[in-house]
């Protein structure tokens, strides 16, 4: 026996592939085409997502029997908003450079469909634990898709990962450039990150038959 | 006790005691955290106009400040003169570089005369004249620091913004991007011109100093006008201060 019982060990390990949140919820997807050209803005994103759906979801969960449900959505854009906004100051506050870098993902954060979803569908009907829980499993399912959409977009766009060039220099021509290879300029533009998380899904989907629907 | 939260009187109450638990909490954090993010903004100040004129601690490929404890020290060793220049005034003013820019161009939008401020630094002998400027890129604000020699050439800049597409837009703050207008001639026979952010120029190296273009970025378009701009609107009001310095 673990540290969680089975069923709690599914509100994490459910979301990660057969339940992931981008994949097969097709949640959250305007953030994922927004910032995945760089995988280091990925990152940020994925962090900062899985403490604010995490933190989130036991927020609205501890609140959920005091919450009118006739103005439940409004009640928990405010949570978000003022969780969000919170951690930014502070950030501001004490880590300065760091806030920099994540205040281009404030509004995507507070607007992410992932995090009012699992307010919706989860937090608002469980308990604190199982709450947070599901939101560090989405939020985690959701990170992951991240980073392998803007690991491959920044390594075939800009032949670079985590800004540190892997591929050669492509104005010194040097390494796999010297062969001829070009960075392909389509790879930073929106459009191919929508191709990019098509492909997960197609491959996710002929993995997992039970996925297909009719 | 099913009906009680559904009712419109604990509906309006809970919503007025939301506002004000959220509202008091954010008030607090905000006025609470302050001081130090002004220090913090402060400091970014001083490590911008600094990088603009040179003094910055770059490796190969990446752009750093100097670091924040230093910033204060080396402002003062390197800034010679901060000036405020408003029509044919020009003072000077220790803190000009606290002038909100943003402030001044809602205040030139109402009718009054603009302060310009102008930092005059010296280093290795050279006098750079240092312009904070600010324009609008595809999302948000952008702004940039803009060292210049008293020919209106450019010798270093600092670009940032608030929000543009990271990958993107985002990367006007990279090396690659901003080392591209060093040496750039604002000015063409003489007269201000301003330097485009061109797609297509026939001069991705960008070897050629005096055609007021460098190299855009690819899929960054709407910032890279904004940063044109910027540079064409803002730095023209310098122009009148600069034809002073001929004499």
């Amino acid at each position: 026996m673990g540290l969680l019982s089975k069923k709690d060990a599914q509100l994490i390990t459910d979301p990660l592939a057969d339940n992931n949140p981008i994949t097969i919820q097709v949640l959250g997807i305007c953030s994922a085409l927004a910032i995945t050209a760089e995988l280091k803005a990925s990152l940020v994103m994925a962090i900062s997502v899985l403490f604010v759906l995490g933190l989130g979801n036991v927020v609205i969960s501890l609140m959920r029997n005091i919450i009118p449900s006739k103005i439940r959505i409004i009640v928990q854009l405010i949570v978000v908003a003022a969780l969000v906004i919170i951690v930014d100051l502070v950030l501001k506050a004490f880590a300065y450079e760091l806030s920099k870098t994540l205040s281009v993902f404030v509004g995507l954060i507070i607007t992410n469909c992932i995090i009012m979803g699992r307010f919706e569908a989860f937090a608002l009907g469980n308990g604190p634990w199982k709450s947070f829980l599901d939101g560090i499993g989405n939020a985690v399912g959701y990170g992951v898709i991240l980073i392998i959409v803007g690991f491959f977009r920044e390594l075939f766009g800009s032949g670079t990962l985590f800004g540190i060039p892997v591929l050669g220099d492509p104005i010194a021509k040097t390494g796999l450039y010297a062969i001829g290879y070009e960075n392909n300029g389509f790879m930073i533009m929106p459009p191919m990150a929508l191709i990019v998380v098509g492909i997960i899904i197609w491959i996710q989907r002929t993995k997992n038959k039970a996925l297909i629907e009719d | 006790m099913e009906n009680r939260t559904d009712k419109n009187s604990y509906t309006i109450l809970f919503a007025i005691g939301m506002v004000l638990v959220v509202g008091a909490l954010l008030a607090f954090a905000a006025s609470f955290l302050k001081p130090n993010i002004d220090e913090n903004k402060r400091l970014e100040k001083q490590q911008n106009i600094l990088y603009a004129m040179g003094v910055n601690e770059n490796d190969e490929s990446n752009a750093n400040f100097v670091s924040t404890a230093d910033a204060p020290e080396l402002f003062k060793k390197y800034i010679e003169k901060q000036l405020v220049i408003q029509g044919a005034d020009v003072v000077e003013d220790k803190e000009a570089y606290l002038i909100d820019v943003k402030k001044e161009q809602t205040n030139a939008k109402a009718g009054n005369e603009r302060k310009l401020p102008l930092f005059v630094g010296k280093k290795d002998n050279k006098t750079f004249y240092i312009a904070p400027i600010r324009g609008k890129g595809l999302w948000d604000a952008i702004w940039a620091y803009v060292a210049m020699d008293k020919n209106m050439v450019v010798q270093g800049v600092f670009f940032d913004h608030k929000g543009e597409t990271a990958g993107l837009g985002a990367n006007i703050n990279k090396r690659f991007f901003m080392d591209d207008f060093i040496g750039e001639d604002l000015k063409n026979n003489g007269t201000f011109k301003g330097i485009d952010v061109a797609k297509g120029n026939a001069d991705p190296l960008n070897k050629d100093k005096s055609d007021n273009e460098v190299d855009a970025i690819a899929g960054a378009t709407i910032t890279g006008n904004g940063v044109s701009a910027m540079l064409k609107s803002e730095l023209k009001l310098y122009v009148p201060y600069f034809e002073t310095l001929k004499n």
